[in-house]
């Protein structure tokens, strides 16, 4: 297929439908509000005849998307980092009640009202919980449009293999920028009742066939929230075996090697390639997934011979970081480049710690 | 002909947890035979809210949702938008609808979302043991306002009928109350209206009955009747607000 130039929102946005999503709830907040634009003209042409709808909050959008994931459809909502904080009571409640469905968040600077350009300060909000109780969200951290276009796919598919939502964290550049890429084809989602058995399809209990759906995220006692949890973590466990995706750049011959993710990834990335000219060896370790994340392959990237020092490098005060530390768990020395807000790590600063960082090695 | 009584098979047989004289238990039985005699009780999907009637989807023999508190008419927006041809219907308290879920009911109303909701008003937090609600009448006594609801300090009670029957988008918004077997009569009539008018592709429906909470009245289920006859329906008053399939 002929590649197109597509800005990031626009083709997040493409993405969802041609993986089957015809359900799309949300609101205006900058730098994600071209995602619901596009989609209050795409879902109503001819070949899409899906929903679009503008709600009256972002509280709101969320629990649309709860209701229509409980017909087994899919659903999703985008937002940015102050309006993904109010969906947080919704996104607990997904998790809970076990419905899939995909929720964007186009990161921007915060805490707060905070800043509209890029931002990756929720790192935490959306790996480590956000909302209340003990849930994971399956978190993709694209560093490219083509990037974005790819983790939608899969995270229609993993939610609705897990019964659980999976959580895009690209951030303002990523969705403000145009890239060439390819989509994939248009495809359909029919709701299957044998596939998706506790979905409410219809139940008449004159004639029962199948079972009566009961969505609730109410366990009163302690011995039923204990079952719930039982097969969360359990879950959450195949999760972490099974759907780890990360990219390992340039490690051959890695002197140093830097984690990041999103956008600073890609910074990152035009620094070792200009280095790699000068004969200076740093490799890359980029998480693709946030959650699960990649561990074993940071530890194994950080232990290799040959590797004498790690350089983490985000857009917030060091998040990532403690996984990262985790990872690595003492076995080699790490070091933090970083700033908060929308203030992103420049080409020189990262190219000259990793120069201090040779000197004094 | 002999006049048969017979527990609809819309409800489960599952105990109850409602308090002696709780209205909950009326209004369910209400509901689920309204559906019955709709005759569309396979395509069904009800809202259960925060509040008492958080368990419901273990007494509604149907598809049955919880929603997060006072977000039912979203949930109930997402529900309908995916399955059209369905019955959709919130089932909340005052405290779920008019207070927290405020902003959602409004919107689904203003929407003209095609779904119903019967709301439940008793004007107290039952769930949680007797809060103030933002229906609790003027003087009411309760474990928030021990001293009676100050209306200068908190404001007086909200009408909801009264104020979603302003907006365009609302089809079918009447009053009903539970304390007398003809009042009760006519709150099925009202539910099965609102219903009927769903399946015929109208806009939002409201119905909202008044009902009794003796646990947190401090009555007992006798007194308590009595107490929302003399209390609530000179401030709440009985009736049709808004049809406008009857204009």
């Amino acid at each position: 297929m002929a590649k197109k130039l597509m800005k990031g929102s626009e083709a997040i946005a493409e993405a969802a439908i041609r993986n089957g999503c015809r359900f799309f709830f949300g609101y205006p907040i900058t730098p994600q509000t071209e995602i619901p634009e596009y989609f209050s003209e795409r879902m109503f042409e001819e070949d899409v005849n899906g929903c679009f709808l503008q709600a009256e909050s972002e509280v709101s959008a969320i629990n649309m998307v709860y209701g229509a994931a409980t017909t087994g459809v899919r659903a999703m909502t985008s937002s940015s980092s102050p309006g993904i904080s109010l969906k947080q009571e919704g996104i607990s409640s997904l998790c809970a009640a076990e419905l899939p469905c995909v929720i964007v968040n186009v990161m921007r600077g915060g805490p707060g009202i905070g800043s509209i350009q890029a931002g990756q300060g929720d790192y935490y909000q959306a790996v480590k919980g956000g909302g209340h109780g003990d849930y994971h969200l399956i978190v993709f951290a694209p560093s490219s449009v083509q990037e974005a276009i790819d983790c939608m796919g899969k995270a229609f598919d993993l939610a609705d293999k897990y019964r659980t939502p999976a959580m895009i964290c690209a951030d303002g550049i990523i969705a403000q920028m145009m890239e060439p890429v390819e989509l994939p084809e248009i495809r359909d989602y029919k709701v299957d009742p044998a596939k998706k058995p506790w979905a409410a399809t219809g139940y008449d209990c004159k004639n029962p066939v199948g079972q009566r759906a009961d969505v609730t995220s109410l366990y009163v006692e302690t011995e039923e929230l204990d079952v719930l949890h039982e097969r969360l973590q359990g879950t959450y466990k195949v999760i972490e075996a099974n759907e780890v995706q990360y990219e390992a750049y340039n490690m051959e011959k890695a002197e140093i090697v830097v984690t990041a993710f999103g956008t600073v990834a890609r910074i990152a990335k035009s620094v070792i390639d200009e280095l790699e000219g000068q004969g200076i060896h740093v490799g890359m370790l980029r998480p693709i997934t946030l959650w699960p994340f990649p561990y074993e392959a940071v530890h194994k990237a950080a232990t290799q011979p040959g590797v004498k020092a790690v350089l983490d490098v985000e857009m917030n005060a060091g998040q990532m970081l403690d996984d990262v530390k985790i990872a690595i768990n003492g076995a080699q020395k790490i070091e933090f480049l970083g700033h908060c807000g929308s203030h992103l790590p420049t080409v020189e600063e990262i190219k000259a710690k990793i120069l201090a960082m040779k000197e004094g090695m | 002909m002999a006049v048969e009584y017979k527990a609809t098979q819309l409800l489960t047989e599952k105990p109850r947890h409602y308090c002696p004289g709780c209205g909950h238990g009326i209004i369910h039985r209400l509901v689920a035979e309204a559906i019955e005699e709709l005759d569309v009780h396979g395509d069904v999907v009800g809202i259960s809210p925060v509040g008492c009637s958080v368990f419901a989807n273990n007494y509604f023999n149907f598809d049955m949702v919880n929603a997060l508190h006072g977000r039912a008419p979203a949930v109930g927006t997402g529900i309908k938008r995916a399955k059209p041809d369905s019955l959709v219907f919130t089932y909340q308290g005052d405290g779920d609808l008019a207070s927290i879920g405020a902003a959602e009911v409004v919107h689904a109303a203003m929407r003209g979302e095609k779904i119903s909701t019967v709301f439940v008003n008793n004007a107290i937090y039952g769930m949680t043991g007797g809060q103030m609600a933002p229906t609790t009448l003027v003087g009411q006594k309760t474990t928030t306002s021990p001293n009676g609801r100050d209306a200068d300090w908190c404001g007086s009670p909200i009408r909801i009928c009264e104020m979603l029957s302003t907006l365009e988008g609302t089809y079918y918004v009447e009053r009903v109350a539970l304390d007398s077997p003809g009042h009760i009569n006519q709150a099925k009539k009202a539910i099965k209206k609102a219903f009927q008018y769903q399946m015929e592709g109208k806009g939002y429906c409201l119905v909202e009955v008044l009902s009794t909470c003796p646990t947190n009245w401090s009555m007992s289920p006798v007194e308590s009747m009595d107490w929302l006859k003399e209390n609530m329906i000179p401030y709440y008053p009985l009736g049709v607000f808004k049809d406008k399939g009857a204009e």
